[in-house]
This record gives structure tokens, C-alpha cells and sequence, in this order.
């Protein structure tokens, strides 16, 4: 076999810290061949970001690194900055998370790329390295890139920004391309482009890809090899299929059973790893995992297992680090049994659902004035934010708003949660108009509506204990103390944490469990409607499943209705009973969940569908794409007729006449089937969604 | 974004307008011009008080409004009244605003140059040795009032006089009695006078810039398009003086503008020590000599100058930030 391009052996990194070292790497080895697409999976505080920052060299000063890392024959670990600033960028280079920061914003992008082109070849000439610039930003697909080169980084969407990334990345032709989480900022269609615009730019540069991320789904779609990291150690590491269909490792497997695919979701109950990794300050002896794990053994809480392949499977079988991989690989312990799936709530407990709808939204509309910046601030045009809106949801059933960022689905939950009249249409509460509501009686109402926001640690204030925390709605509603606290304590074990933990702050919980904490704070005045925004996608993979699970039980066991909003498809399909699939302010197709996503008949959901990745190679390898082309347009441009024909992939296949209706006529929600979807041509829509 | 600028600068008039005009107003309201005349000796007939009063524009029985009113119209064309001391105040004012601007104008500059390179490489070297020494040497100087600082740089200038055997730091006054002839030895006169009063004026300014400038310098260390340049293969030097500084300085522009304000506040009282027959030393006079338009003539003054070191700093935060610009 030739020499690997890169070889990382018994690479360790440390951050010496007052109260301990955090060993965020500790002895990983792989190798990538050139040309190689590898895949590195694992959650938040793995060391897989870790890792690759060390291989760029672009750790803090004060990380201790130790290993080796061999890159086109030199020890990467033994150059001075000189030296790597040679190799940065031009051998190896690196697309970030965030496209929103990781451009300077006082440089146009052009100005940016052709940087990078003279940092590794001064005698190009600055006009060469503005035409170069052009060019990459014409193979990254920014559409009219003469122009768009002298544009600055904010005047682009977080998409575009990513493949000015790319652009920036195979500026020299580099023979190692590191991408870091670089689709997690963006929406699924998006994401979608960029995985492909990065592939195009393997094709083209013939460069190795890195790819690093936390969703099993992206990696199965594109990886050869994949390496899973857990608590600074690789695990597992073989050829996707291997480690997609045959993971030996209990965390792997673990893994692939939380997240939801979104062409099964729903059907089974999610498996949700206990506790959480472990605190990589201090390390308990033995294996990592062994808390987590339920088949830990003795053994397992002594030596840590290194990476090896089980013996007993035969030479063909894929290095593992557990004990019991040998178990595992032959078969005596089946995959499926290792985990155990918690029980759904039997039919006995359940409230009956009722069929009177709590929460009913007709023709909700809410419209923001866009303000010039003239001599005088006078309105320049209305940004349709959300543009006519209806659903309701009965007790027991969770109703779900999908879409891209800035569709509108948050404003649209919030605006229920005004309890106000809105600005066109009507929001029943209980069969309430909440509109003819009092002061007082919009304040005894609000118990029966509550929210749990995304991001749990800032919607939590750091300086009260948690039990104050939760109490925080009871106080609202008056309640005395000594019920507060009873309530506080009955809470705390509902949503799965210990009585006692009321005293403890939040800063003392993990992500988890402070979601648990905001589920908790919103079930408090025990409300008949829970409104939920993302509250899971700040999560860790392993983590999302507990949340999920606690969700459904709570809708049967509580009768609560649940307003569920998520960008997520497969765990909207994992939860919700009813969907509506949100596209620019309006709802574009809504009805079951098993309709909606079992036969998508709007060619938005389709492609929404269709750009959602499964976590399984050989599915992600077959399928046909339906991706969307450019951005969402801003929702205050005007569209005449259907909103969605700038870039529907139906309207692009249609005759002449055909398209004048979508031209002409806005389309309203029509029956098909058990949904109702918004578009003229649902009888003769082709696509099929693979 | 030109259109932006305009709104701005007619904002700033509009407040020079109503800065000017109110402290005219409380000059008038609060003192009493006829004092200095009523202390005479031989006391002057109230008619002859009357009608210089009258003839300054500052006669308390004519109605507030009507005199703001007199007042305002005259500035429109440059007539700022009389002085107690007889002679007009827009002649003073001219006079004297030269003498500040060059002690304000050369401070300034320096200390915000001063400040913003102390601030970067303090931020760069955050909690290294010279980092601690940057960061409490400020803090003395922040915490030191003007004159203390004037008077500690006066005795060092005269040590220094006294090794040097001559007077290379002269201390009163922005030019000597004596001037000397031609060109370039009275260059050289005039920078001996003005090295001192602008060494405070800029160690002033310089401590506080460096706080700002080096807490702006932080928050961009720590961001993504720093490892992004990086990344790309520029040196670590390069990648912060290229894509950190750059940006770091943009918050700063806003802060010219204001700490624009405590610097002529310092001038005031250095003109005093340093005997430079500035504007400063022209409103602590006029306060003395209860000379109603001397005082709203210099407040004008430094109303102008916040007029103009605004407007400068909206047109440097457009210059260097291109998300402002429209």
C-alpha cells in the first residue's frame, strides 16, 4: 500500500487547566490516503474539532500536544509557525462551522480568496488574484461572480458564505481539505448544496476530504471510511458500511439507534443513551463509555480497551475499542438487544385525547413595516412574515411546523403566544377568542399555554437555582410557597431528574438536563398546550432521544396538546401527529404526519424530504437528490402567484402553460389524498422523492 | 449612506444650535453682567451701566427670550456681542481658537494613536508582564488629575533643563517672549513650548484609548476569521494586524467622538498651567468676570468641536466598516 497522505499516530492534546488538565485527545491514530473522503463522527467535546484544529496547528498556545503527525513526509507536530504557515492553505485547508464569522467582515470576498491565492505565491499579480477569485466563485456556484467578488461577507446568506468558504479552501489546490461541522449552521436544503459543492470541489482538486461532524446522516452519505470519536479516543474506525452495518462498539451502536430516519421515524421508540460523556478534566479509570454502557462488565470499569480488531470475527472484522467486541462481531450478542428500549406509555395511563381542538389558528397573519434608510425613515415595503397561517391541535397530539430558517415558524408560534389579537385572523384558546380577553383574564389563561425554548441555557437565568426556575410560572400565577415547592418536586421527577436537585444551578446541569429543566418550567401551571421551539437542536445526538421519548410520554400520559416547531424532519416525524410544512409565511402542505412525509405531494416538501440525509450508507449512496437551487428569497419580496416558483424543481419541468398558472394564481390549500397541499400541479408531479 | 451622513450632521447642528443658545441662556439667567461695572470706583452712573449693558446685549431687564433671540441671529453672521472687556467676542474667540486647536488637534491624534497601538499589543500579550505594566500604567494616569500630571511633568522638564544645561522644555506660554528670527529656529521655539502640554494631553488620552482599544482587541482575538486567515497560511503577526486590527478599530471611531469632549475638558485646565491664552482659559476668565457672551462664545466653540469630531467619527466608522455603508 502506498504511504497514507496524512498519518496521525498517538496523537494526544491537553489543556493544562487550575483544576486539572483536560485531555481533549488522547492517542488517536488513522491514517487518510489521498483522494480519501473521511469521515469523523462524534458528539460536542469529543476532540474530533480538537484533533483536526492540531493537525492545522491551530490550537491555543498553551495546548500540549504530543504524537506524531505525518503529512507529505514531515512531522507536522515538529514545524514552527513559519514553516506551517506555508502548508496552511496551500496543502492542507479547512472549511469552518460558522459561515457567518468566519469571514472578515471589513474585506469584500473577492478580495478575501485572492488573499489566499498571494499569501502561498506572491508573484501572482493582484489583478491574476481577483480573476482567480472570480473563477473560484464561479465553480462554488455563487451565481454572477464578476459582481458578487466585491461584495462584503454580510451581503451574503449563511449558504453562500459557506461556499465562498470552499472557494477559499481549494483556492492552491490543496491536497487535504479539513471540513469542520461545515453544514450544522445550515438548513437541510442548503446543506444539501454545500455537500455537493464540496464534493465537486474533491472532484476538482482531487484533494483528500476530512469531514467532521456530529450527523450520522452526512457522513453515510459521503464518507469511504469513518472513525467514531468518543471522550478523546477513536472507538471505532472502519469502511462506512462497516460502521453503519455492522458497528461493534456499544457507543456506536447506541448512536445510530437515537437518531431518527425519516423514513421510518415514528414507528419505534427511540433508544437514548444514559447519563452523559464523561468530564474529560477527570477521566474515570477503565472505559469511557462504561457508565453509559449496559454491557459493561468489570473489566470495563478497570482497563480502558484499546483499538484493536476482535480476534474471534476473523481478519475481515473492523477495529473496535471495546471488550466485548468479540461478543458483538460474532454475533453472540445481538446488535439490537444491547441497547433496551423504554417502554411507551401503556394504553391504560393514557388520557383519552380529546376531539375538540384547545389551540385553533385561522388565516394568522403578521406583517413587519421595513423601514428605509433615507433622510426620513418612511416604510419602503412589508416583510410578510407570517401570511396567513391556519391549524389547531386537540389534546394528546402534537402538531409540528417544519421549514427553512426565517419561514416563519417561530413568529408564528409566537404570536399565538401574545394571547393579543393579531393583526389579521383569530387564535381560539379553549374555544377563546383571545382576542375579547381582559388583563386578568389573558394572565389566568397564560397557565394553559406554555413554552420551552431552544436554546435551554439562555432561556434559563444562570443566578437562580432551578427550583426557583421552574417555580418562575407558579409565581406568576400567585401560587403560595409551600404548594410551590411540592409542585417544584413532583415536576423535577416528572421530566426525569431528582427531587433534590431544586437547590443546584444551572450552570451545574448538562445541556440535557437543562431542557428537561425549561420542559419542566413550561409543564409547571400544567397547561393544556406546550409550545415547543427547536427544543432539540441544541443538542447532542444521544441526548435528543432522551428529550424526544420524554416528549411522548408526556403528550399520552398529560393529554397535552404540543405545538412542535423544528427544522429536523426526521424528528418531526418521530413526534408529530399532524404537520404543516411552512415555505415563506404561508403553509404549503398540512395534514398527518404519515400522509405529509409518506407521500409528499408539494414539490417544497418533496425537496425538504428529499434533502434530509439517512443515517445509512447504502440508502444515501442510491438515492436521487431533488436539491433546491439558491436561497430563500427574502419574505419581503414580492412574488405574484405561487411563492415558491423561483426555485421550484416542478415549475422548472413544466410546459408554458402550466407555468402561467403558477405565475398568475397564489395557490390555496386544496385536498389531496388526506392532506391538503398548496400547488396547481399536484396530478401531474413527477418527482418522486428517493 | 451619504444620505445617512447628512441626517447625522443636521442632528449635530441642531444640537450645537440648542447647546449654545442653553448655556447662553443660563449664563444670562444666573449671572450678573452689571457686577463688575456696580464694583468701580467711582461707581459709573446707572445710565452709562444701562447703556453698556445694552449695547453687550446683556441687559437684564429685556426679556431672556428676546436677548437669546438677539444673540442667536447675531452668531448667524458671526457678531457673538461685546465682551465686558469692550472689544468683540468673535475677534477673542478667533484669536484663541488657534491656540487650542493646536494643543487639542496634535493631542488628540497622538494619544488616540498611542492608545490604539498600546491596546492592540496589550490585548496580543494579554496578562504577560508588559501587558500588567500597560494596563496599570493607564489606570494611573486615568486616575491622576490633569494639573497633578502637569505639575509632576514640569519638575521633570526642569531636571531635565538642569542636565541639559539649557532650557530645552519651556513650560509658559506656547511661544517665547523673545521670538527669535527666521524660520526654522522659531519652528523649534514653538516645539520646545508645546511638547509638555501635549505630552499630558496625549498621556491622558493614550491611558484611556489603550482600556477601549485593547478590550475591542480581545473580542476579535477569540473569533472565527482570525483562525480563518490564518488558516489560509498568513503569519500570526500578519493575520492580527490584517484582519484583527482592522476590525478592532471600528468600534473605536465611535469613541473618538466622545472622549473628543473630556479632552477639551482637560485642556481647559492645561491652558491654565501652561499659560496658553486659549479658549479654555478664555471661559474660566469670562465665569470670573461674569462676561455672558465670552461664555456662550466659547461654549460654541466646543460645540462646533463636537459637531466635527462626530461627524468625523460617523465618517470613519463608514470608512471602516463596510456594513454600515449603504
Amino acid at each position: 500500500m502506498a504511504e497514507p497522505l496524512l498519518s496521525v499516530r498517538n496523537l494526544s492534546v491537553t489543556f493544562p487547566n487550575r483544576s486539572g488538565d483536560v485531555h481533549a485527545v488522547r492517542g488517536v491514530s488513522y491514517d487518510i490516503a489521498e483522494g480519501e473522503f473521511f469521515g469523523i463522527v462524534g458528539e460536542s467535546g469529543s476532540g474530533k474539532s480538537v484533533s483536526s484544529l492540531a493537525i492545522m496547528g491551530l490550537l491555543p498556545d498553551n495546548a500540549r500536544l504530543s504524537g506524531e503527525i505525518r503529512f507529505g513526509g514531515r512531522d507536522l507536530l515538529e514545524l514552527d509557525d513559519r514553516q506551517l504557515s506555508g502548508i496552511r492553505g496551500h496543502d492542507i485547508a479547512i472549511v469552518f462551522q460558522d459561515p457567518l464569522s468566519a469571514l472578515t467582515p471589513v474585506y469584500t470576498v473577492g478580495d478575501q480568496i485572492a488573499e489566499a491565492v498571494r499569501i502561498h505565491d506572491r508573484a501572482v499579480s493582484r489583478q491574476a488574484a481577483t480573476a482567480r477569485a472570480v473563477d473560484l466563485l464561479r465553480i462554488v456556484g455563487i451565481p454572477d461572480p464578476v459582481r458578487r467578488a466585491s461584495s462584503f461577507p454580510h451581503e451574503f446568506s449563511g449558504g453562500m458564505r459557506q461556499r465562498v468558504m470552499i472557494a477559499m479552501a481549494i483556492a492552491n489546490n490543496p491536497r487535504l481539505i479539513i471540513a469542520d461541522e461545515p453544514t450544522t449552521a445550515l438548513d437541510v436544503t442548503i446543506q444539501a448544496q454545500i455537500l455537493e459543492v464540496l464534493e465537486k470541489a474533491r472532484a476538482i482538486t482531487g484533494a483528500a476530504v476530512s469531514l467532521i461532524t456530529h450527523d450520522l446522516g452526512v457522513i453515510a452519505g459521503h464518507a469511504d471510511r469513518v472513525g467514531v470519536m468518543y471522550a478523546g479516543r477513536l472507538v471505532e474506525l472502519g469502511t462506512a458500511t462497516e460502521v453503519f452495518h455492522a458497528p461493534t462498539m456499544p457507543y456506536t451502536i447506541g448512536l445510530l439507534r437515537s437518531v431518527p430516519n425519516i423514513r421510518t421515524a415514528g414507528s419505534e421508540r427511540l433508544v437514548s443513551l444514559a447519563g452523559r460523556p464523561p468530564s474529560l478534566g477527570a477521566l474515570p479509570r477503565g472505559c469511557p463509555f462504561a457508565d453509559r454502557c449496559p454491557l459493561a462488565i468489570e473489566v470495563c470499569r478497570q482497563v480502558e480497551p484499546p483499538l484493536v480488531p476482535p480476534t474471534a470475527a476473523g481478519a475481515a472484522a473492523h477495529p473496535a475499542a471495546c471488550h466485548r467486541a468479540d461478543e458483538i462481531a460474532s454475533g453472540k450478542i445481538g446488535r439490537a438487544e444491547v441497547f433496551p428500549v423504554a417502554d411507551a406509555i401503556p394504553a391504560s395511563a393514557r388520557v383519552p385525547r380529546g376531539a375538540e381542538p384547545v389551540l385553533s389558528v385561522r388565516g394568522l397573519k403578521r406583517h413587519f413595516p421595513l423601514l428605509g434608510g433615507g433622510l426620513l425613515r418612511r416604510p419602503v415595503g412589508t416583510v410578510r412574515a407570517v401570511d396567513g397561517v391556519s391549524f389547531e391541535v386537540a389534546p394528546g397530539r402534537t402538531f409540528a411546523l417544519v421549514g427553512e430558517s426565517g419561514c416563519g415558524k417561530t413568529t408564528t408560534v409566537l404570536e399565538v403566544m401574545e394571547l393579543a389579537k393579531p393583526q389579521e385572523g383569530e387564535i381560539r384558546v379553549e374555544g377563546t377568542d383571545v382576542a375579547t380577553l381582559g388583563r386578568v383574564e389573558r394572565r389566568t389563561l397564560r397557565a394553559d399555554i406554555q413554552m420551552v425554548f431552544q436554546d435551554a441555557a439562555a432561556a434559563v437565568d444562570p443566578r437562580l437555582p432551578v427550583g426557583d426556575v421552574i417555580a418562575e410560572p407558579l409565581l406568576a400565577q400567585r401560587m403560595p410557597r409551600a404548594d410551590r415547592d411540592a409542585r417544584v418536586a413532583e415536576l423535577l421527577e416528572l421530566v426525569g431528574l431528582d427531587r433534590g436537585m431544586a437547590e443546584r444551578y444551572p450552570h451545574e446541569f448538562s445541556g440535557g438536563q437543562r431542557q428537561r429543566i425549561g420542559i419542566a418550567r413550561g409543564l409547571a401551571t400544567r397547561p393544556k398546550i406546550l409550545v415547543l421551539d427547536e427544543p432539540v437542536s441544541a443538542l447532542d445526538v444521544s441526548v435528543q432521544a432522551g428529550i424526544i421519548n420524554l416528549l411522548e410520554d408526556l403528550k399520552v400520559e398529560l393529554g397535552l396538546a404540543m405545538v412542535f416547531v423544528a427544522h429536523d424532519l426526521a424528528i418531526v416525524r418521530q413526534i408529530a401527529d399532524e404537520v404543516g410544512v411552512m415555505y415563506l409565511g404561508r403553509i404549503i402542505e398540512q395534514g398527518p404526519i404519515a400522509e405529509v412525509f409518506g407521500t409528499p405531494r408539494h414539490p417544497y416538501t418533496q425537496a425538504l424530504m428529499s434533502a434530509a440525509p439517512i443515517p445509512d450508507p447504502a440508502i444515501e449512496r442510491t438515492r436521487e437528490r431533488i436539491v433546491l437551487e439558491g436561497d430563500l428569497p427574502s419574505p419581503a419580496q414580492r412574488i405574484d402567484g405561487c411563492r415558491f416558483r423561483t426555485r421550484c424543481p416542478l415549475y422548472r419541468i413544466l410546459d408554458a402553460d402550466a407555468r402561467a398558472l403558477c405565475d398568475g394564481v397564489d395557490p390555496e390549500l386544496e385536498p389531496h389524498g388526506d392532506a391538503r397541499v398548496a400547488c396547481h400541479h399536484v396530478d401531474r408531479n413527477p418527482l418522486v422523492v428517493a | 449612506m451619504i444620505l445617512y451622513i447628512v441626517r447625522r450632521v443636521i442632528n449635530y447642528v441642531i444640537l450645537t444650535v440648542i447647546a449654545s443658545c442653553g448655556a447662553y441662556m443660563l449664563a444670562s439667567a444666573t449671572m450678573n453682567p452689571a457686577f463688575p461695572l456696580e464694583q468701580r470706583h467711582p461707581r459709573p452712573p446707572q445710565s452709562t451701566i444701562d447703556s453698556l449693558l445694552d449695547s453687550w446685549g446683556v441687559n437684564p431687564q429685556v426679556p431672556l427670550i428676546e436677548r437669546t433671540a438677539t444673540w442667536f441671529l447675531g452668531t448667524l453672521h458671526g457678531d457673538f456681542g461685546i465682551g465686558v472687556n469692550n472689544h468683540p467676542v468673535a475677534d477673542a474667540l478667533f484669536s484663541r481658537a488657534g491656540v487650542s486647536l493646536q494643543l487639542l488637534i496634535v493631542g488628540s491624534i497622538l494619544g488616540a494613536v498611542l492608545g490604539v497601538i498600546l491596546g492592540v499589543w496589550g490585548a496580543v500579550r494579554q496578562y504577560r508582564a508588559s501587558d500588567q505594566f500597560v494596563t496599570y500604567g493607564s489606570y494611573f494616569l486615568i486616575a491622576m488629575p490633569t494639573y497633578v500630571l502637569a505639575y509632576v511633568l514640569m519638575l521633570i522638564a526642569i531636571f531635565v533643563n538642569n542636565v541639559l544645561g539649557f532650557h530645552l522644555l519651556a513650560f509658559v506660554g506656547p511661544y517665547s517672549a523673545d521670538q527669535p528670527a527666521g524660520f526654522f529656529p522659531q519652528l523649534w521655539d514653538r516645539l520646545t513650548h508645546i511638547i509638555l502640554p501635549t505630552l499630558v494631553l496625549t498621556l491622558g488620552a493614550a491611558a484611556s484609548y489603550s482600556r477601549y482599544q485593547r478590550s475591542a482587541m480581545l473580542d476579535v482575538l477569540g473569533s472565527d476569521y482570525i483562525r480563518t486567515a490564518r488558516a489560509k497560511g498568513l503569519k500570526r503577526g500578519r493575520a492580527l494586524v490584517r484582519h484583527g486590527v482592522r476590525v478592532a478599530l471600528i468600534p473605536m471611531s465611535t469613541y473618538f467622538a466622545y472622549s473628543f469632549g473630556l479632552l477639551v475638558t482637560g485642556a481647559t485646565i492645561l491652558e491654565i498651567v501652561f499659560s496658553w491664552h486659549g479658549m479654555g482659559e478664555l471661559s474660566v476668565i469670562s465665569i470670573q468676570k461674569e462676561d455672558v457672551n465670552s461664555i456662550a462664545g466659547s461654549t460654541f466653540f466646543v460645540a462646533v468641536l463636537i459637531l466635527c469630531s462626530s461627524t468625523l467619527s460617523e465618517i470613519l466608522n463608514a470608512a471602516l466598516d463596510p456594513r454600515v455603508r449603504r
